[in-house]
This record gives structure tokens, C-alpha cells and sequence, in this order.
């Protein structure tokens, strides 16, 4: 998704830097690096590190750093869109055409937004005032901060190959930061692969109801509910 | 009996002390080693910065020290194994509001699928656009 993106505006001093929030590390995210052939960094954050330094609670998130290592968009949601929701099979995973157009609509308006902020940089309407910014800041509770330490200790002890007893601390990150779709995704992947797109997410994207998966960001062009 | 501290982001380092309840203590040597923290009679430094040290966090003999206490009275989470004498302490939630309010981006350093290290800050001068993604 992101190479082409890369690849048009990395001559204007531009890159993208892809994280896996992965704590499969190499063994499961070297088949997908592989097949995206990127040139631009690809990073694999078993521990989520950077989820939880940034405030990231799904993929794909993303947050725009400037040239001088400022942060001028904070984590959002980066593209997608709820169209899955509405649009798509889930026995044969196909997306109506409607869902592929709105897909695209959004995704476009996206990249569109990153033109205009490496065109313009500060000047782009897209980069944000830093109070904007501090505004749009989920707050980091100590909630948070105990479900980044229940889920490093029980990605610890799964890694070391307990994960009966790693079970108690996934499901205390899970409670302590339900907004985390990808604490939530990921334990459930590690306590059973393919339990991350099974019957449970789909339970739990369903009793969003009217809220959002994939909150859309706060800018032009995008859907303002879905 | 050994025991395995994970403190924020320094690697898993593996230290014999005495677990008690909540409590869990570490000659001073080995909480230096394991947290960064100097505990010294003025005060817990890290480099240059040094704060107070909460009463009861050194053993009276001052040779010991009791780390869940240091980290809760800098309220940093605590998460703790007992079976598996594993301890986790995390940041405190207003480090990190602090860090992510000064709109600075906070560095990291990752690993590629060569091994290769890469930081963010090594794309100063450039923009970045960080974004995450999983296969699960």
C-alpha cells in the first residue's frame, strides 16, 4: 500500500517508516515485508513499543513527524475506512464494488492530504497547530500505562513459551485499554492464530454499533460519520 | 532467588532478590544495574537528574532496596508473575503525556528483517510518515 506513496514523494524528502506490531516478530511478518518488496524501512515491534510511545491503538495509525522531529499529525487512523463493515463478505471476504469505491475515496483523500502536507509543509492546512495537536492527544491514563505493562509481561512469558501464563495478563491489557484494537487483536492471535479475524472480532466490531472502527481523521475530504 | 526485571525498556535482566508480597528487594548494586537509577544518600539520580527517595524504600542497614516501592512513588505501573518470578515496571502515565505533549517524537530503536537497527531520529531532515501495521 505505502510503496507507491514512497516512491512518489520520497524525492521531496519524504519517507514512510512501516512498524509491525507484531509480536510474531520475523516469523510472521517476513512473508508480507517479502511480498510488498518496500525501500523504505519496514521495523518489526514485537513489544509494541511504538504503539505505546505514540498513542497508536490499531493499524494501520499513523503519526507525521516534521523535518526537525516534531510531531505535526498525531496517531490516527491512516487511510481505511469502516467500509468493511457495510461492504464487505465475511464468508467470501470479497468487497461489494460500493465498498471498493468508498475504500478508494478515502485512501485517496488520504494520500491526498500527505501531498499537500510534503508540497507545503508547515503551510499545509493538513499540518496541525501544536495545540490542535495537544487537543486531539488521547489522554494517557494510568490505565494505559498498566495495560503496556500487563501486555509486555504477558508477551514476556508467551515469547518464553508460557502462554498459559501469559492468558491472565492479555486479558488485563485487553480490560485496562479496551480502545486498543491492537492489544486486543494481538493477544488474541497469540493465544490462537486466526482467533484475530475470527468469530470474536467480528462480535466485537458488531457491538461498536454506531461508533466507529476506524475513527476517521479529522480532515477534509473525509467521512465525518460512517 | 532469581528473578527477572523488565524495567521500561532496558532489556531483561536476571537478578537474585527477595520477593515479598509487593515488595521485591535488590542490593543497591544490582538496582543501578537494573533500572539505571543511583541510589545515593542525597537521593535516586539518572544521570544528572535526581529526585527524593520515598521513606522505607532502603532498608534500614541501607544495603538493600525495594524497587515496586521506588517505581509506585514515581508512579510507574507494576505487574508482576509470581510463579514464574517475572516483574514488569512500565512508565508513568504523566511521563508519558509529558513526552507526547512537548509534540516531540519519541525515538525508538527497532530492528528490520536483516537486523538492522534503525532509530527514528535517524530521518531528521526528512518527513516522516510512521505507520503501523501487523499480519494478524
Amino acid at each position: 500500500v505505502w510503496q507507491a506513496l514512497h516512491e512518489e514523494l520520497s524525492p521531496r524528502g519524504f519517507t514512510v517508516v512501516a512498524v509491525a506490531l507484531d509480536s510474531g516478530g520475523i516469523a510472521t511478518t517476513a512473508q508480507w515485508i517479502g511480498a510488498a518488496k518496500p525501500t523504505y524501512p519496514c521495523l518489526i515491534d514485537e513489544r509494541h513499543i511504538v504503539a505505546d510511545l505514540y498513542g497508536m491503538v490499531n493499524v494501520p495509525n499513523a503519526v507525521w513527524i516534521d523535518e526537525a522531529g516534531v510531531i505535526v499529525r498525531p496517531a490516527e487512523t491512516a487511510g481505511s475506512s469502516d467500509a468493511f463493515r457495510r461492504h464487505l463478505n465475511r464468508t467470501t471476504k470479497q468487497m461489494s464494488d460500493d465498498g471498493l469505491a468508498e475504500r478508494e475515496r478515502v485512501r485517496g483523500a488520504y494520500f491526498d492530504a500527505l501531498r499537500d502536507w510534503v508540497a507545503h509543509g508547515p503551510r499545509s492546512r493538513f499540518a496541525l497547530a501544536p495545540d490542535e495537536i495537544r487537543r486531539r492527544l488521547a489522554g494517557v491514563t494510568e490505565a494505559h500505562t498498566r495495560a503496556a505493562a500487563a501486555f509486555r509481561l504477558g508477551q514476556y512469558l508467551a515469547h518464553q513459551g508460557h502462554l498459559g501464563a501469559a492468558r491472565p495478563y492479555f486479558a488485563e491489557a485487553r480490560r485496562l485499554h479496551p480502545e486498543s484494537w491492537s492489544y486486543r487483536r494481538q493477544t488474541w492471535e497469540l493465544e490462537e492464530p486466526g482467533k484475530a479475524a475470527g468469530p470474536e472480532f467480528w462480535a466485537a466490531v458488531d457491538a461498536l454499533g454506531d461508533q466507529p472502527y476506524y475513527p476517521p481523521p479529522k480532515m477534509e475530504g473525509m467521512p465525518t460519520t460512517r | 532467588m532469581p528473578v527477572t526485571i523488565l524495567y521500561q525498556n532496558r532489556p531483561p535482566f536476571v537478578v537474585p532478590a527477595d520477593a515479598d508480597g509487593e515488595d521485591l528487594w535488590l542490593s543497591l548494586a544490582d538496582f543501578q544495574a537494573a533500572t539505571g537509577w543511583d541510589l545515593k544518600p542525597e537521593g535516586a539520580c539518572l544521570g544528572d537528574m535526581c529526585v527524593p527517595i520515598a521513606p522505607g524504600v532502603v532498608s534500614g542497614d541501607g544495603r538493600q532496596a525495594n524497587l515496586p516501592g521506588f517505581a509506585r512513588w514515581l508512579g510507574q505501573p507494576v505487574v508482576h508473575d509470581d510463579a514464574r518470578a517475572v516483574w514488569v515496571f512500565g512508565e508513568a502515565a504523566s511521563t508519558r503525556r509529558a513526552a507526547l505533549e512537548s509534540l516531540r517524537a519519541p525515538d525508538f530503536t527497532l530492528t528490520d528483517l536483516e537486523g538492522r537497527r534503525h532509530s527514528i531520529s535517524e530521518y531528521r531532515g526528512r518527513k516522516v510518515f510512521l505507520v503501523s501495521w501487523a499480519s494478524w
